[in-house]
């Protein structure tokens, strides 16, 4: 019973670099739209729950705060895409653990694109596979900042079907941060905007 | 068997003052810009080693331990302050000095007084004749090997801080994000001296060799020095930049493995 009342994130005042109070619920499986225009908070809002910046005010996964967490735990949990994928290595295969081959099938991709230079991915192909590479983490929290801002449309479809069999599998929540109102209204079923560092409701089941 | 010792005059030195003055006349007609900078350096060359030139006499009369030690001391802070103005983004606060200083003493100080007590095995191990150049040359080589390691670090993490940062994202740890740049910062300070190890006595004739032979002494016991402290300098060069690199590395990440470039300043601001 118990169980069922703790929320998958829990955000209690938090403040970071002028953006704040925030204080925010998200449930298991839940996903949370959150639009606003550039430069109004959003990607620092996720960086602070990733644990990216120094920050004040408590944020909790499954009822556990982030302190008590180490770092690197905490952020295989809440997976942060940022909106450009980054590569450190020459083959894709370099930045997977293990083979994610069924997701790759479900992104369009064969097995054969882990032996390719990173170089010569498309953006919409290094944007899908960095995905992949956080999924195979198993977030309990995807934090999403655009990620479908460099896909055509029938990519992001991919991309928003990829989230959602996920989200369905594993309860994880997500907090999809994106400009299109219509790819929002498809996606989550609560909204926020953020403007010039605060976040309000606007719309949704309450 | 060798020749007298030729003592060099004040109008000898005046003559390699020419070819000075004659390289800023030229840089000053071609526009460098350097005509200023190569007369200040100069004048600096000439006094600062006059001036301990009269220290050292003093020093070495002599054998005073406070008194070899504050010269050691002052030597190690003048290494430091240089590692930190060769540095293009700065540790803010104490650190970038503190790095510095501290992975100077720990290798240079170290490793001079193995190779005076163990080594040469000079008696008393602080004998200013062979503890004051040995530490010079010590610091002075450990000096550049440090900065090259902490610009490059610094540098590197700057340029390719949202890599880092991915890295991060995904659950790597603050060392697994920085190794690549670590390693690459710590090979770029041991290179120039493994190179100057490899080249040494083809291309050129190390100083400290020269000097003594020049000096009058025996060829062969000159080279035997100067193995010896090429050793030392790349020992010293190597565990320094390891130590440097290592903790500057540290310090760009906070306890809870966050990439923290505020701890940067550009030099200037």
């Amino acid at each position: 019973m118990e169980k069922q009342l703790v929320p998958r994130l829990r955000v209690d005042n938090l403040f970071i670099h002028g953006v704040g109070p925030v204080s925010l619920d998200i449930e298991k499986g839940e996903c949370v739209g959150l639009s606003g225009p550039s430069g109004s908070g959003k990607s620092l809002f996720l960086r602070a729950i990733a644990d990216m910046e120094p920050h004040g005010g408590t944020i909790c996964l499954d009822g556990t705060e982030q302190a008590l967490i180490p770092a690197p735990a905490w952020r295989r949990q809440v997976g942060l895409l940022p909106s450009e994928s980054r590569w450190w290595s020459d083959t894709v295969g370099d930045h997977f653990a293990m083979s994610a081959a069924s997701g790759l099938n479900r992104l369009g991709f064969d097995a054969g694109i882990m032996t390719w230079p990173v170089s010569r991915l498309s953006s919409g192909e290094r944007q899908r596979l960095a995905l992949l590479r956080l999924l195979e983490n198993k977030p309990h929290l995807l934090l999403l900042d655009e990620p479908t801002a460099n896909l055509d449309e029938e990519t992001s479809a991919t991309v928003e079907e990829l989230i959602r069999a996920y989200r369905e599998e594993t309860d994880a929540a997500v907090v999809w941060v994106g400009h299109q109102r219509a790819q929002l209204n498809r996606v989550a079923s609560r909204f926020f905007a953020m403007e010039s560092g605060r976040m309000i409701s606007s719309g949704g089941v309450p | 068997m060798t020749s007298e010792t030729i003592f060099l005059t004040p109008t000898d030195l005046s003559l390699a003052a020419l070819l000075v003055i004659a390289l800023a006349l030229v840089s000053r007609r071609m526009g460098l810009g350097l005509a200023g900078q190569i007369i200040v350096a100069a004048f600096r060359t000439a006094l600062q080693l006059c001036l301990v030139g009269l220290v050292l006499k003093v020093v070495f009369a002599s054998i005073n331990p406070l008194l070899i030690g504050c010269m050691a001391l002052v030597m190690l802070v003048a290494a430091a302050r240089e590692v930190v103005a060769r540095q293009k983004r700065r540790f803010v606060g104490w650190w970038g000095f503190g790095m510095g200083a501290g992975s100077m003493f720990v290798s240079s100080f170290a490793i001079t007084t193995f190779a005076l007590a163990a080594i040469i095995g000079v008696d008393p191990w602080y004998t200013p004749q062979y503890a004051i150049p040995l530490l010079g040359m010590m610091l002075g080589n450990t000096m550049t090997g440090i900065s090259l390691g902490l610009d490059r670090l610094t540098e590197s993490a700057w340029e390719r801080r949202s890599t880092i940062e991915g890295r991060l994202m995904l659950g790597h740890t603050w060392s697994e994000a920085i190794g690549e740049i670590r390693r690459t910062s710590v090979r770029s300070a041991m290179i120039p001296t493994i190179n100057s190890m490899a080249a040494a006595g083809l291309v050129s004739l190390p100083g400290m060799m020269t000097g003594q032979i020049l000096a009058g002494n025996p060829p062969l016991e000159a080279v035997k020095y100067q193995i010896l402290i090429m050793f030392i300098i790349s020992a010293g060069t190597g565990f320094g930049a390891l130590i440097a690199v290592w903790t500057g590395a540290r310090r760009l990440f906070d306890e809870r493995h966050r990439l923290r470039l505020d701890r940067l300043k550009t030099a200037g601001q």
